[in-house]
């Protein structure tokens, strides 16, 4: 990793940077080159925006807030995920190349525009959304911040659902089933929420087939993380709660 | 350059971070301890069956290289043992940060515990 400084050195080591973007559809593809102006504190996000303003206008991808806040950017960048609109190019050049894909582990629809659907389906499948406990006419509920429970939920809340977590498991690309790191680490962050009224059914849904232990730990989702969350350590939070359910019914 | 299929571009292996090196540690192992066991416990029967061949086999175990080999053997043994350990911490006790460390200890345990044996064995 470089420091600030080293990176602003290699803001302006060359002129312009190769690169090189997949394009294809699901049927297949091959990898494009372009050569794009470097510029100072030029991300990654910035490339592609460039190529596709002033190289090709067919080239397809997929942002929308540039700063990080809403997930939807996330590509392959060197064969590693990560949310180009906060990936400087100083960080990942190598060589004046840089190689761009769409997110590995999804369905591609068009060059770097991934399927999200199978994603947020297994968000729904892990019961990661929130069932309610009280209505409209009660009252607000009191949250503890330094409750124990809940600072299990709030370490996971900050997730942008970018998929980046997801296209780095190695879990997910071997099998097709498993719900995977961001819902599973949504369905902690529910479980511990004391106005979530459906603890039985989150660990009902992440102990089924494709949940929780199907998680070999190998950690790629928490090293990848653009936000520095854990979802190894949420989805060994529901290791332990299903693991702990099952001794108390004395059954599977 | 590669192309076609979309996956041979997208879907190389995310790796190469301690945690996964422990993760493959751990497997690989694994699979190699399964393997040996098998003749370990032949070799444990021959005690009743040919002690004369039992004899002539701990004769050979004397030799360096099968000393090496036996390094190599509790080595992955202990890499086994307390990768499985740092497993088990991860996932049953409420802890978070020091992942990381915890493998390189893994490592380092593994490599005294059995490098304790080598020195022993020679």
């Amino acid at each position: 990793m470089l420091d600030d400084a080293s990176i602003a050195e290699t803001d302006h080591a060359a002129d312009s940077i190769a690169v090189s973007v997949w394009r294809g559809d699901a049927s297949g593809g091959t990898w494009e080159t372009f050569t794009v102006p470097r510029q100072p504190s030029q991300t990654v996000l910035d490339i592609v925006t460039w190529i596709q303003q002033e190289a090709d206008p067919t080239l397809t991808y997929r942002f929308a807030c540039r700063v990080g806040m809403c997930g939807s950017c996330a590509m392959m960048v060197n064969d590693e995920p990560r949310w180009t609109c906060r990936t400087h190019v100083g960080r990942v050049v190598k060589d004046g190349a840089i190689s761009i894909a769409p997110l590995r582990n999804l369905p591609v629809i068009k060059d770097l525009a991934t399927d999200m659907d199978p994603f947020f389906d297994k968000w729904v499948k892990a019961e990661a959304t929130h069932h309610p406990s009280a209505g409209r006419h009660d009252d607000f509920a009191a949250v503890l911040p330094d409750d124990e429970q809940r600072v299990e939920a709030s370490a996971g809340i900050e997730c942008i659902n970018c998929a980046v977590c997801y296209a780095a498991c190695d879990t997910v690309a071997g099998n097709p089933d498993y719900l995977g790191p961001a819902a599973l680490q949504r369905a902690w962050t529910l479980y511990n929420d004391s106005r979530d009224d459906a603890g039985g059914a989150i660990l009902d849904a992440v102990s089924a087939q494709g949940g929780c232990h199907s998680c070999h730990s190998m950690g790629s989702c928490t090293h990848y993380c653009p936000n520095d969350l854990d979802p190894m350590g949420a989805i060994a939070g529901l290791k332990r709660a299903t693991a702990k359910r099952f001794f108390r019914r004395g059954r599977g | 350059m590669r192309g076609g299929d979309p996956n041979a571009a997208t879907r190389r292996p995310v790796r190469g971070h301690a945690l996964w090196y422990a993760h493959i540690i751990h497997r690989v192992s694994g699979i190699a301890l399964a393997l040996f066991l098998p003749l370990h416990f032949w070799v444990l029967s021959l005690a009743l069956t040919d002690a004369a061949r039992l004899d002539n086999f701990l004769a050979f175990t004397e030799l360096p290289f099968v000393k090496v080999a036996e390094f190599g053997l509790v080595f992955l043994l202990a890499l086994h043992l307390f990768g499985g350990m740092r497993l088990m911490a991860l996932e049953w006790l409420p802890w978070r940060a020091p992942h990381k460390t915890l493998a390189a200890g893994t490592l380092a345990v593994s490599a005294f515990v059995s490098g304790v044996f080598f020195l022993q064995a020679i």
